[in-house]
């Protein structure tokens, strides 16, 4: 493995490993902040114990994300320190905010977990919710900073210097609206299906009913209402890369020709050499019509494109076809549950409609994990869209494999523990919960 | 705005070094601890440090983040030749902050513990071991830009004696950090007792590093003995410093151990400015004499600025909170429970 690939390797795989942890670290304190207000206002046993369980969770989430992106913060400059030379002053900004937003996070959040019983109890509920506003605060924050490798601006690039130099309009550029809005809703997504499943599992095995219940029902609301946001919110995506990033859309769509009536492309195994797609359904002018709005206007292919200049197309179009697929099944899984809250409650109790949740289990990480995918390659060869190359931003250290493969251990290891402690969490339910007057601390 | 930048800086160092030194320090003690002594230990450090324990680490990412913003090359330069020890510590950030969790939150309790707490004891004390590596390698002048053969680009800058020592007095100066920070916390005068024993251990372990540390420069040719005795700003830390070390022993013996912990942190204090004072603004020395000016190597004014406004701004919203945290909890400790 050469150190160019290798450094590309860990990258992705921090930040695939931390995304996880981070979309977790947003939401589950709103979904916390829902049990909690309704045990305080109910004052049902039930709410009360999710919300400890859950907390506990994200204890668990909390650390390992706060350590993964403690270790993207100087990953940034282990591998790419020519880019941080450059780009650091330029798209420091949020980064600058993002510190206080943690900082704060972490404060709340140590009045959140150790607070129980030993403050005003709206107080304690507060901290909660400022965990949770606070994560989201970082979430647009950073994403505003990738987005800015997508669309960059803020300065002048005159003979390779990098001169007028102005970081707010480095941090509110062309994609940061676009882009955070909709990473937003996808950790909504993707954390509410992932809990919603989880319990719909133990609902199915019939076990503690009442306590799993009600998480499903908390986690369901938040995944249905962000599955149907997130197509929306993905077409204003579609259509901002289609304008700041063509050799990005055009891989996402493996759309060749430059022509007018393009068709959008549904699955299909692309082939760069013939510059075809095979095997896929093709919807006429479908694709014209979305980006522009008229299926008679044209759109850029990637014959209008250098080749040197040109993204990987098979990965970044599987992978959008990935999260698309996913995003569609998600809505329709969340139709299905709308359906079930309003008009057929019994539903809730069927096991059809439990394992179509157990289903989507994953779906919405995968979706996140593909999106990202489709963002960062389609964006290659530039590091900075237009301005740097990747290549060249890479460290000159050599052996960076044997840094690949350190990492690739430490986060296989640490991926295994935490499902590990997370079952053994739920394992202990009945146990703890069983018998809630026990030890009200618990 | 530079010298705003600049004093946040320096205090997300000291601050990071305080806070989270104590709260590395409390696993280097378990560490040292016996087997059979180590449950109280653990539950006392748990119970203090607990609730601020992720603000604790805080500073260390603000730190960084003021260097990538405010001072790229020094970012990008320390990073490309220091990935080693920077990867080494990473190592220990993650295991450390991992294990400690694992140990607090896994639902059921069995063999693995054992095994978190190994995991948090070694990370405890590998991670302020290479921060030590790291800051000491900056200010040594071995960072040799021009190597052209991997040891001598890679690894001899940070793997020699004088960092190595540095490293090491890191580490004892955390554990007795923590020693005297946990000896206000029990009410035991039992346990008081061996937390002070324990602090009185460290003390004598750091002052013989701090003899190696002077051996190791003075071989290397680092004129760390000019830096800390040849400039009055230094000489008149050095003397508080010293001063501080006595107070706070004569506190421990005075049974004012709360107090004693003010006179621990005027220590690292003075003990930093004497270090940071001589060669300012020059926070890396290169091999080949050159040295980075955190002045001259500033990223353009509209970056600093913005920087500078955003620490402000942040410092309004962090501190009050920080302070209430630290505070309400400290009162509360009395009626902190068993949750765990
Ligand atoms: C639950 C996850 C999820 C789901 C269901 C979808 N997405 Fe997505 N998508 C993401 C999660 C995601 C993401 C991981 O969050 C990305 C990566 C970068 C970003 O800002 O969001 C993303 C990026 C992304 C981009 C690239 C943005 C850029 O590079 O600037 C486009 C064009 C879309 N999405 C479009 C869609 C469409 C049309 C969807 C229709 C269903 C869709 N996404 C569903
Ligand atoms: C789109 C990508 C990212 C998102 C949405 C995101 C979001 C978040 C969130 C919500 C947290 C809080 C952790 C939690 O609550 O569990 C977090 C932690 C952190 N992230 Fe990221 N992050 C992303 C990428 C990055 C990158 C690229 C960096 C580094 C440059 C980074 C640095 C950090 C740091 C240092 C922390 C720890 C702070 C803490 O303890 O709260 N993140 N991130
Ligand atoms: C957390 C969600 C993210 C994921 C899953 C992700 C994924 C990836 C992937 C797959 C690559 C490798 C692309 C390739 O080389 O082919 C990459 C590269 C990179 N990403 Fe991201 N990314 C995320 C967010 C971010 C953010 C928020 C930033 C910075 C603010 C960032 C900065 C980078 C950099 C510097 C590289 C290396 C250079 C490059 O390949 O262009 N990423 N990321």
């Amino acid at each position: 493995m050469d150190d160019f690939l290798a450094a590309r390797s860990q990258m992705a795989l921090s930040l695939g490993f931390h995304i996880i942890f981070s979309c977790i670290g947003m939401v589950m304190p709103f979904f916390m902040a829902v049990s909690h207000y309704l045990w305080l206002r109910t004052g049902n046993e039930n709410y009360k114990n999710v919300t400890k369980a859950w907390s506990k969770g994200v204890a668990i989430f909390f650390a390992t994300g706060a350590v993964s992106g403690t270790v993207l913060s100087f990953e940034l400059g282990l591998l790419w320190p020519t880019f941080m030379k450059h780009a650091g002053p330029i798209f420091g900004m949020p980064f600058s905010l993002e510190g206080t937003a943690f900082f704060i996070e972490a404060i709340a959040l140590g009045f959140y977990l150790y607070g129980w019983d030993k403050f005003n109890r709206w107080f304690h509920w507060l901290t909660g919710v400022m965990v949770g506003i606070t994560g989201i605060a970082s979430g647009i924050l950073v994403v505003a900073a990738n987005s800015w490798m997508n669309s960059p601006s803020g300065f002048d690039f005159v003979n390779g210097q990098y001169l007028n130099i102005d970081p707010m309009k480095a941090m509110f550029n062309q994609g940061w609206f676009s882009q955070a809005l909709h990473m937003c809703i996808a950790a909504f997504a993707a954390t509410g299906f992932a809990v919603a499943g989880i319990h719909a599992l133990m609902m199915l095995r019939k076990q503690n009913v009442g306590f799993h219940k009600a998480s499903f029902k908390i986690s369901a609301v938040f995944a249905i209402v962000a599955a149907f946001l997130q197509p929306l919110s993905g077409d204003i995506s579609a259509k901002f890369v289609a304008k700041s990033q063509p050799a990005k859309l055009a891989a996402m769509e493996a759309h060749f020709k430059t022509d007018t009536h393009v068709p959008l492309i549904i699955g299909g195994i692309p082939d760069t050499k013939k510059q075809e797609v095979n095997y896929a359904i093709k919807l006429p002018g479908v694709l014209s019509w979305m980006i522009t709005g008229d299926p008679a206007k044209p759109v850029t292919g990637l014959d209008r494109i250098l080749v040197k200049d040109q993204p990987p197309v098979a990965v970044t179009h599987y992978a959008f076809q990935i999260m698309v697929g996913l995003g569609m099944m998600m809505m329709a899984i969340g139709a299905i549950g709308l359906a079930a809250f309003f008009k057929w409650r019994q539903w809730l109790h069927q096991p059809w409609f439990l394992k179509l949740f157990i289903a989507a289990t994953p779906a919405g990480f995968i979706a996140v994990e593909a999106g990202w995918t489709v963002t960062e390659v389609g964006r290659q060869p530039w590091i900075i869209n237009g301005v740097m190359r990747t290549a060249d931003a890479v460290t000159p250290m050599p052996g960076i494999q044997y840094s690949f493969y350190l990492f690739t251990a430490v986060y296989v290891t640490l991926s295994i523990v935490v499902v590990f402690l997370l079952k053994r969490q739920i394992q202990m339910v009945p146990v703890i919960y069983d018998k809630p007057q026990l030890n009200p601390a618990l | 705005m530079l010298y705003i930048v600049i004093a946040f800086l320096w205090w997300s160092i000291l601050l990071y070094l305080l806070m989270g030194g104590a709260d590395y320090g409390a696993g280097i003690l378990e560490l040292l601890t016996r087997e059979g002594n180590r449950a109280g230990l653990k539950k006392t450090a748990y119970r203090a440090i607990g609730p601020i324990w992720e603000a604790n680490h805080m500073w260390l990412i603000i730190a960084v983040v003021i260097i990538f913003v405010g001072f790229p090359d020094v970012y990008s330069l320390v990073s490309v030749h220091l990935h080693i020890p920077l990867t080494i510590m990473l190592m220990g950030i993650i295991a450390r902050g991992t294990a400690f969790t694992f140990r607090n939150y896994d639902a059921v309790h069995d063999s693995w513990h054992r095994l978190y707490d190994r995991i948090y004891m070694y990370s405890s004390f590998i991670t302020p071991m290479f921060l030590g590596i790291i800051a000491a390698t900056a200010i040594s002048g071995r960072i040799d830009t021009d190597a052209t053969d991997f040891p001598s680009g890679y690894i001899l800058n940070w793997f020699n004696w004088f960092p190595l020592s540095v490293g090491l007095f890191t580490v004892c100066l955390c554990g007795s950090l923590a020693a005297i920070f946990l000896a206000g916390e029990v009410p035991g005068s039992d346990e008081k007792w061996r937390f002070i024993r324990k602090a009185k251990q460290m003390n004598g372990l750091a002052t013989l590093f701090m003899v190696l540390l002077f051996v190791s420069a003075s071989l290397q040719g680092i004129p760390l003995f000019r830096w800390l005795f040849g400039n009055v700003i230094s000489l008149i830390a050095d003397v508080i410093a010293a001063a501080s070390l006595a107070m706070t022993w004569y506190m421990i013996y005075q049974s004012r151990v709360k107090t004693s912990r003010f006179y621990a942190g005027l220590m690292v204090m003075s003990l930093l400015i004497s270090v940071s004072y001589p060669h300012f603004p020059n926070i890396v020395l290169l091999k080949n004499g050159g040295s980075l000016s955190i002045l001259d190597h500033a990223a353009p004014s509209a970056t600093i600025n913005a920087l500078g406004i955003a620490l402000l701004a942040g410092s309004v919203f962090i501190l009050p909170a920080l302070v209430y945290l630290i505070w309400s909890f400290a009162k509360k400790r009395s009626v902190v429970d068993e949750d765990h």
